[in-house]
């Protein structure tokens, strides 16, 4: 008998232990994930560190979550796939999740978004009901996974007011929906439902193009060498100047977006032309210094500056387009702002390759377009 | 050299580690959509079904097979951001593991393709996934993830807005990732133990949705075959140095198909190569404008070449000079490329009917049909009696037990 409890004594003490090391190796493998470098730096190391992660106990969930503030995309994948493992073996188990913990979790907006979302799913495997009483409160949360389920949840139930012929409360849902949904898809599909009661929906307004700009053009691009070349606008954008284009004198002149999507399209001003480049030019006004997102769609070669800041460019013609396609992070200062977009078109004579446009907003990261403060 | 001892140790064992009844990549251990016999039977009909399961996303990547487990790749969510590997076990579909990602990189597709275009591939040890948003993913077969690499995030313009869809290969302990698009365009080694690169080379500037091809021939160093529209590049897959290469143009939708130590290129038609001694130009063999692969790869069974246009047309040509034999017209259209086995091809089009065509008629003829009722644009995978398909819904076993 005593021996026995000897073994249980040091049996209790050696788990004790061994808990506590494991509490203690948490915080040190996030910090090794959250180390990891380019090019596959620090993945054997992160290898490691994962497998001490993935055998935390399900009470260390939330600190594994949390562990995603800061992280970069490839850290969150791999505490993604940690927290994944962990509630899976416990619920394997036949143990429960820290519903609570966790969903005290979620309502702190200040950890990040797509932890936030983790914890909701897994409180959705621990215990549907919770999650879904999580859901109405949900509408104007900075995660947009969270936010477009709830979007979603108001979309079926205006869908189900107007099914059974209450018009007028089925456009307030729709329109509730329609203020914090921030996915394209739920904005059109919202946006069909209110135009047939009778609502018309601004489209422009709510993805908030950039819609008035001055461009010049054309510049030769032939051989598609417009692309590097760097013209005068790339150096200071004077527009009152006069350049040497590709067949004679251009100067700048104004352009509007045109449709509900904003398009930027160069075939007006410059005519039907291949093998050509131009430039579009934006004073976008904040009232914050602040980082915002470009968010681009275009399928020809494109390069952009930011108060004079090259931002990104790419090569690519003909490939397709959608909106927010590429999505470029800036930092924008308190009043003037200038966006410079340089555009050129290829030498594909095939139907599908007239298109020389884009379409541009400016928006925080959750995509809530950010005005201009002077329009 | 201490990375190449490496990958090549790492071949050593990967090597030992697969089984000839696995289909450890796209098309194969062989990298040619053919299988060993016993393989699955010609008339395949709603009670070969062995299991079918609900897979959670969409996907034109084949299933691999390691052993008793299955290997898929998915896409999910409004944007297809959210990235899944699963494990299968082969005697009853149920689910061992999924290992879930979040995109890192661009995911935008045509509507006909999507983010889990690409095939995964094993070395018998280790799982290998490739997503259209370049995520790049080593796991071991419990699912233990080994590695990951954002390649978007260390090459930011290798992408395709019509989507990426080059499957992975892995040539003597080196895993090949084709990247090849009209921008920043390239194919890496990656050490398979650590996820870094070994080499990264070079690529034409051209969007390229074909795949890497490993071409082993007899008294020649094995190479791995990268084609774009500018031809074939064989490269030495401890270093990407390029050892040979073809320039008179191939396609950049189907892939080439090796076989017996040739390689059949779909270019101008089919033009089947012969690599010579090290240094040298490969041999044209011949080339035959009147095999003309669409979207589907060729296949070569048993001494003939086919190719399966989109329209569902399939047409054998001899090996030997590629002269047409036979055309036989299937129930189309199509995107994936047969799979065979013995006298059999199993052919699935674009609405799930698989149709298994018998070779070894006078025309061919098809033996079967089975209707799986779902879109199936992926190619499917043979290991042992068991054929496997996959469509964006669902994975099906077929097998005769």
């Amino acid at each position: 008998m005593n021996r026995l409890k000897v073994w249980v004594a040091s049996s209790t003490s050696y788990l004790a232990a061994a808990a506590i090391a494991m509490a203690a190796s948490v915080p040190d493998a996030i910090r090794t994930l959250k180390a990891i470098g380019p090019e596959g730096r620090g993945n054997a190391e992160a290898a490691g560190a994962w497998q001490e992660l993935s055998n935390a106990d399900a009470r260390q969930l939330t600190v594994i979550l949390a562990g995603m503030d800061g992280a970069d995309d490839l850290a969150l994948n791999w505490l993604r796939t940690a927290v994944d493992v962990v509630a899976t073996r416990q619920l394997s188990m036949g143990g429960k999740l820290p519903i609570e913990a966790l969903e005290k979790y979620i309502k702190d907006t200040r950890h990040h978004p797509r932890s936030r979302r983790l914890a909701y799913e897994l409180v959705q495997r621990g215990d549907s009901q919770v999650a879904q009483q999580m859901l109405p409160g949900m509408l104007d949360d900075p995660s947009t996974e969270l936010r477009r389920d709830a979007v979603q949840q108001v979309v079926d139930d205006a869908a189900g007011l107007r099914r059974s012929g209450r018009t007028n409360d089925a456009v307030s849902r729709f329109q509730t929906a329609l203020k914090s949904a921030r996915d394209v898809d739920q904005v059109e599909a919202i946006a069909k439902q209110l135009k047939e009661l009778g609502h018309q929906v601004r489209l422009p307004s709510v993805f908030g193009w950039l819609t008035t700009w001055k461009v010049v053009g054309p510049f030769d691009s032939t051989g598609g060498t417009g692309f590097e070349k760097v013209y005068p606008p790339e150096t200071g954008v004077d527009l009152k100047a006069e350049y040497d284009g590709q067949s004679g004198k251009v100067r700048w002149q104004d352009l509007q977006a045109k449709g509900d999507y904003g398009l930027v399209d160069f075939n007006a001003p410059f005519g039907s032309l291949k093998g050509a480049a131009g430039y579009a030019y934006h004073e976008f006004y904040s009232d914050q210094a602040r980082p915002a997102e470009l968010r681009l769609g275009c399928k020809n070669a494109w390069k952009i500056w930011v108060n004079g800041q090259f931002l990104f460019g790419r090569d690519e013609y003909h490939r397709g387009m959608e909106i927010d396609q590429y999505r470029l992070n800036a930092q924008l200062k308190s009043g003037r702002n200038t966006i410079l977009v340089k555009l050129c078109q290829n030498e594909q004579k095939e139907d599908w390759t007239k298109e020389w446009e884009f379409q541009l907003r400016v928006t925080d990261a959750l995509g809530t377009p950010i005005r201009s403060a002077k329009r | 050299m201490k990375r190449i001892l490496g990958g090549l140790w790492g071949a050593g064992l990967g090597l030992l580690s697969l089984h000839a009844a696995d289909w450890p990549q796209f098309r194969g251990p062989n990298g040619n959509g053919v299988a060993q016999e016993p393989g699955p039977p010609s008339k395949l009909e709603a009670g070969h079904i062995r299991w079918a399961t609900d897979l959670p996303g969409r996907g034109l990547s084949s299933p691999i097979v390691i052993g008793d487990r299955v290997f898929v790749t998915c896409s999910s969510g409004p944007k297809q951001e959210q990235l899944h590997v699963i494990c299968f076990n082969a005697a009853d579909g149920s689910k061992r593991w999924e290992r879930r990602f979040w995109a890192t990189g661009r995911t935008m597709c045509h509507e006909k393709t999507c983010v889990a275009a690409p095939s995964p591939a094993s070395d018998g040890r280790r799982i290998f996934a490739i997503f259209s948003s370049n995520d790049l993913v080593g796991l071991d077969l419990d699912g233990n993830l080994l590695w990951l690499r954002g390649l978007t995030r260390d090459y930011p313009n290798a992408s395709n807005s019509l989507g990426m869809s080059s499957s992975l290969t892995v040539a003597e302990g080196v895993l090949i990732a084709m990247l090849e698009n009209d921008s920043e365009s390239f194919t890496a080694g990656v050490d398979v133990r650590t996820g870094t690169n070994l080499w990264k080379l070079a690529r034409p500037k051209m969007a390229n949705w074909t795949s890497p091809v490993v071409l082993k021939t007899a008294g020649q160093p094995t190479v791995v075959v990268l084609q774009s529209g500018q031809g074939i590049s064989a490269v030495e897959p401890a270093t990407g140095r390029v050892v040979w290469e073809y320039t008179d143009g191939a396609s950049t939708i189907p892939s080439a198909t090796p076989s017996e130590g040739v390689l059949y290129v779909p270019s101008h038609g089919v033009t089947a190569l012969q690599p010579g001694p090290v240094g040298q130009s490969p041999k044209q063999l011949w080339r035959s404008p009147q095999l003309r692969p669409s979207t589907s790869s060729p296949v070569v069974l048993q001494g003939r070449v086919f190719t399966l246009n989109d329209a569902g047309v399939l047409t054998c040509g001899s090996a030997d000079d590629g002269n047409r034999l036979w055309q036989l017209r299937l129930k189309g259209p199509f995107s994936s490329t047969p799979v065979a086995c013995g006298h059999l091809m199993f052919c699935v089009n674009e609405k799930g009917l698989l149709q298994v065509v018998d070779i070894s008629a006078p025309e061919g003829a098809v033996a079967s049909e089975l209707d799986l009722g779902n879109t199936v644009l992926s190619t499917p995978s043979i290991a042992g009696d068991a054929l496997y398909v996959r469509s964006d819904a669902k994975l099906w076993k077929l097998s005769k037990s």
